[in-house]
Order: structure tokens, then sequence, then C-alpha cells
């Protein structure tokens, strides 16, 4: 606790037309770190960050964000803070540089401040060339990196990406990875959120699993894969009764099931006498198993096991209510 | 947590200026924002200069010979054809009001700590800036086409002061109704609107010709005035209580909308 804290939320709840959003959110994020908030759509990951980011009220709880209450001291937060949605804003009609000097002026810098800044910020995302096009003739990954630029015209000290990579090709999702890198280490605080369990591995020190509104695990992305398992057995079936045969016999244990491929995960500790003694359980007769590979766990499979469903193909119907508040 | 408040994560990156500072310049840097937009959106820009001008070709070539008026049917109609063309332009910003409300940067906007009122106040400021010039240029055409008013320095003061603040009024409202809209398309259509309202008025037939029924509503309604005032100062007609109504409109209007705009943001994004 005390002063490390960069954001510190303590049962933040939220509802839009009776659903429930946010069902007690606890989080806490050490200064000078970078927290990947990790969850499917309507998990209520945007409604976070807009609390945290004083736009949005909670119905029940408190945070603080950089030393300041979000809601009592929302223009010191402001001040410290910004975000980056998951819509570019930016103006299309402005050049580069135009918008990004209207932050800067925005944001309380001089006027040869903000030039300057622009400058740099320009320089160091690599889209000088650009800088004096407008915005309309601009790629979906060059906006993307002046939004992010635009973020940080007046170093904050907490910055809020929402789903950053989100809609971006490989290319310019690495690009965006490497501004995130870049920017830690510099004593700023990053609250990303992504539905992208590699990215959350990549970037983040700490993960924190949001689903159904409430954190369902928090801690480093080693701890969180240790804590399901250390590794994942992956058992190949001869045919398709083998494979019924042995996910009635694991039932719960299995953490992955895929019918198709005849293929049934189970968590192990990787020792051999524990792959030993699973495949004589699943396959006493030495038939039923054709083949097997140890993995290590990945985040897929802590998000597997802590939320009951995969984590790429995310519940859809919920995806509205999380949307929602920016046009209420 | 109470010692967070004590040791802030950082430096605050600029001293906390006073509110009303901060917000006034916050609207100057929101209109640069919106006349730099505006200049950039060449459809739209000529919609609005060009429309004004051709709407008086229409009256003053097509229909002017037909219509009565008692004086030279141009010299009757600019003030109408100025009033029209700034109440269309100034309900453009509702559209621009709904672009920024519907898509991301209000939020960006709002945590820079960027007040609503300098969100909007920039947009009504740029109106302002934006319609004045066009009704230069219908002046302009106008006096080309045979406009010849008989007014002095003063009376042209009073003039551009009554049309700023039409055009004000009208702004705020559209804010006001650009807050109101899902989208802006929807927006889109409170243009019609006030460009409709001057039909019915004085602007392009005296009321007298117009059918009884219609006639109250003629000479009542906010446009009126204006356009009486407008008409009176630039070609020295006697006055009566126009300016005093134009006046009362206006500021109501303003006041209302003003108000209601503030409200509307408030719920809007919270």
């Amino acid at each position: 606790m005390g002063n490390e804290l960069a954001v510190e939320a303590i049962g933040l709840e939220k509802a839009y037309d009776r659903v429930r959003v946010l069902d007690g959110v606890d989080l806490e994020v050490a200064r000078g770190s970078v927290l990947a908030l990790l969850g499917p759509n309507g998990a209520g990951k945007t409604t976070t960050v807009r609390i945290l980011a004083t736009l949005g009220r909670p119905d029940a709880g408190q945070a603080r964000v950089a030393g300041f209450d979000v809601v009592t001291e929302r223009r010191q937060v402001r001040r410290r803070i910004s975000l980056t949605g998951q819509y570019a804003a930016l103006d299309e009609l402005q050049t580069g540089e135009e918008n990004l000097r209207m932050m800067g002026r925005l944001s309380g810098l001089s006027g040869a401040q903000a030039r300057r800044r622009a400058g740099e910020l320009l320089e160091q995302f690599d889209l000088a060339e650009a800088g004096r096009r407008t915005v309309a003739t601009w790629s979906g990954g060059m906006r993307r990196r002046l939004d992010l630029a635009a973020s940080l015209v007046g170093q904050p000290s907490v910055i809020f990406l929402d789903e950053p990579t989100t809609g971006l090709d490989l290319r310019s999702r690495q690009a965006v990875w490497q501004v995130v890198t870049g920017l830690t280490g510099s004593g700023v605080t990053i609250f990303l959120t992504t539905q992208y369990l590699e990215e959350a591995d990549r970037l983040a020190d700490r993960v924190a699993v949001l689903d159904g509104g409430r954190v369902v695990a928090d801690g480093t992305s080693e701890a969180l894969k240790r804590q399901v398992a250390g590794q994942r057995l992956d058992l190949v079936l001869a045919d398709p009764p083998a494979f019924e045969d042995a996910a009635h016999l694991l039932g719960g244990r299995a953490v992955q099931r895929d019918p198709k491929r005849l293929t049934i995960g189970v968590a192990t500790d990787g020792s051999a006498a524990h792959v030993r003694a699973l495949l004589d359980e699943v396959d006493p007769t030495r038939g039923a198993v054709e083949r097997f590979a140890v993995h290590s766990a990945t985040l897929d499979d802590v998000f597997l096991a802590l939320t009951g469903r995969p984590a790429d193909r995310p519940e859809t119907d919920e995806n509205e209510h999380e949307k929602e508040p920016a046009g209420v | 947590m109470s010692e967070l408040t004590a040791s802030p994560t950082a430096a605050p990156r600029l001293s906390l200026r006073p509110r009303p500072l901060a917000a006034l310049a916050g609207a100057v840097t929101m209109s640069g924002r919106s006349l730099r937009m505006a200049r950039r959106n060449v459809d739209v820009l000529l919609t609005s200069l060009l429309l004004p001008v051709l709407i008086m070709l229409l009256f003053v070539y097509l229909f002017g010979g037909a219509i009565e008026t008692g004086t030279r049917y141009v010299t009757y109609v600019v003030p109408g054809v100025v009033l029209l063309s700034a109440g269309f332009g100034a309900a453009t910003t509702a559209v621009r009001v709904t672009t920024d409300m519907t898509g991301g940067i209000i939020d960006r906007f709002r945590s820079l700590d960027v007040a609503g009122a300098s969100v909007l106040a920039g947009h009504v400021a740029a109106s302002v800036v934006r319609n004045l010039a066009s009704t230069v240029l219908v002046f302009g055409v106008a006096f080309l086409i045979g406009f010849r008013p008989s007014a002095g320095p003063l009376d042209w003061l009073a003039a551009a002061g009554i049309l700023v603040l039409f055009i004000l009024a009208i702004s705020w409202l559209s804010a006001a109704f650009g807050l109101l809209a899902r989208s802006p398309e929807a927006a889109g259509g409170f243009s019609f609107l006030v460009m409709f309202l001057p039909y019915p008025s004085s602007a392009f037939v005296p009321i007298d010709t117009m059918p009884s029924w219609l006639q109250g509503f003629a000479a009542n309604q906010p446009v009126t005035p204006v356009i009486e005032t407008l008409r009176g100062l630039l070609l020295g007609l006697p006055l009566g209580s126009s300016p005093w109504k134009a006046v009362a409109w206006c500021l109501s209007i303003l006041v209302a909308s003003v108000a209601v705009s503030g409200v509307l943001f408030r719920r809007r994004t919270t």
C-alpha cells in the first residue's frame, strides 16, 4: 500500500440499465509498472478504464489514480493521466502535427512548448515525414501511433490504453508494443486492457483477469500460469470412442478438449513420473493414446481454467453493454 | 490510501489554472481547431459559401420580377438572404458537435480536463467567424447585382451587432441540438429546420401578402424582428420595436441554449 501505488481500486461497481457490468472490481497497480487487464468482450474492461480515467462514475466503490480520488479529485487525476480509447481520438482534417499541438495546448503548454513537443513526438514515433499531411491520408497503423503520441503530449504519469492493438495488423501491433515497451522504465505507469493473451504476456509486469465484472485472477503471468499448472500434457487419442472414454475419465481435469483433433489437455508438473502415471490412468491397455506432447502452460490455459471458456471466442452478445457508456 | 494524497505520483505537469481561465484558453484552442477543419472540409465550405449566393440570385432573378415589395426586389431581399445563410451556416454547428460527441475525441478532451463549455464555445465561436465571412461574401455579390443600402457607419455597426447576436444564438441552439442527436446525420436535420424558418417571415415577401392564418405566425416568429431590424438599419427605414424584440428573442434563445447544453453535456458524459 502507500504511495507506491499508481492505481488503486476497491469494490468498483457499475450497472447500465440494470445490467451489472462491474461487480466489485479490486485492483492495485504499482507505480512505474505495466498492468494488463485481460478479459473477453463484455467483461467490463472499458467500463473499468473509463471510471479510472474519470470519465464514468462508479455506482459503488472507490478508486485513486496517481494519488487522487477519481470522483472527488477528478481534476487532479486528469492532470496526471492520459487515455487512449479503442477508437482513434484524432481529427482527420488536421495534420498530425496540428493534432499534437492542439493536445499540447489543451494540456496547458504554451504555443512554443506545444510546437516543440509535437516535433519531438513525431520524431520519436517515426511520423515526422507524414506530420504535415492531414490524418485522413494516413494508414490505420500510423493513426494508432499518432493516437499514442497524442496521449503522451502532456507527459502523464499514468497512461491508460484501452485495447491499443484491437483491429491492427501484425506490423502495427508490434509497433505499438515497441512504444509501450519503450515507455516502461521511465517511471510511467501503464494500464492497458486487452483481449490478447500474447499481448498481456509480452508487455505486462502483472496481469489481472477480468470476467463477469470481477477480477478473477491477478499476478505475474508466470504466477498465473503456475496457478493453473506448470505444464500441460496433450494426449492425441486414436479414435472418437477412445476420445470420449478419456474425456469421460478425466472430466474436469481436462483443461482443453478438441474433439476434431481428438486431443485432450491435462495439467501436469511435467515430471516423468506424473506423465507416466497419467498415461497409465487414461490408457491402461496401451492402445488409446497415439501420441503425446508436454507444453508449458500459456495464458490461454490460464484463461480457460479461470473463466471456463477459451479467450479467443469472446461472448459477443455481451458486447453492447461495454460499448454503451460513451453515448449515454 | 491517505498517504497517497500527500505525495502524488509525480509533480503536476502544470499548475492548476483557475477554472474560468483554463476554460477560456480551451475555447480559444478549440475554435482554432474548428476553423482549421472547416477550411479543409472543402465540400462543406463550398456549400456554405455558394448556397447563400445562389439563393440570392434565385430570388432576385427568378422570383424577383413577380414579387411586388414597393422597392427594387434586390434591396428588399438581401437582409433576408443574409439571415437565411447565417442561420443555415450556424445550424451546421449541430453536426460538428455531434461528430465530436459520438467519436473518440471527446473522451480524450475530457481526460485532458477540457471543460465541456470550452468544446461547445469553440464550435460556436468558429461558427460566428465562418458565418460572418460568408455574410461578407453575400453582401459583396449583392453590391455587384445592384444592392444599394443607405446605411451610415453606425447603422452598419448596429446591423453587424444584431447579426452576430443572431448567429451566436442559433449556433448555441444548434450546439444543444447536436448534444441531443445520436448521429451526425440526425444533427444535419436541424439545418433544414432553421433554413425553413425565414420563409414564413418578412424575409422574402411582405407579411401582408400571406394568408391571414399565417400572418400571425410570420409576424411573431423570432426571425421577423431580426430581419426587420437589419432591413431598417441598412435601408434607413423606421425601426419601431423590432430591435428590442430581436435582441430579446436572440438573448432568450442564447441563454436558454447555453443552460440546456450545459445540462445535456453533463448528462451525456457521465
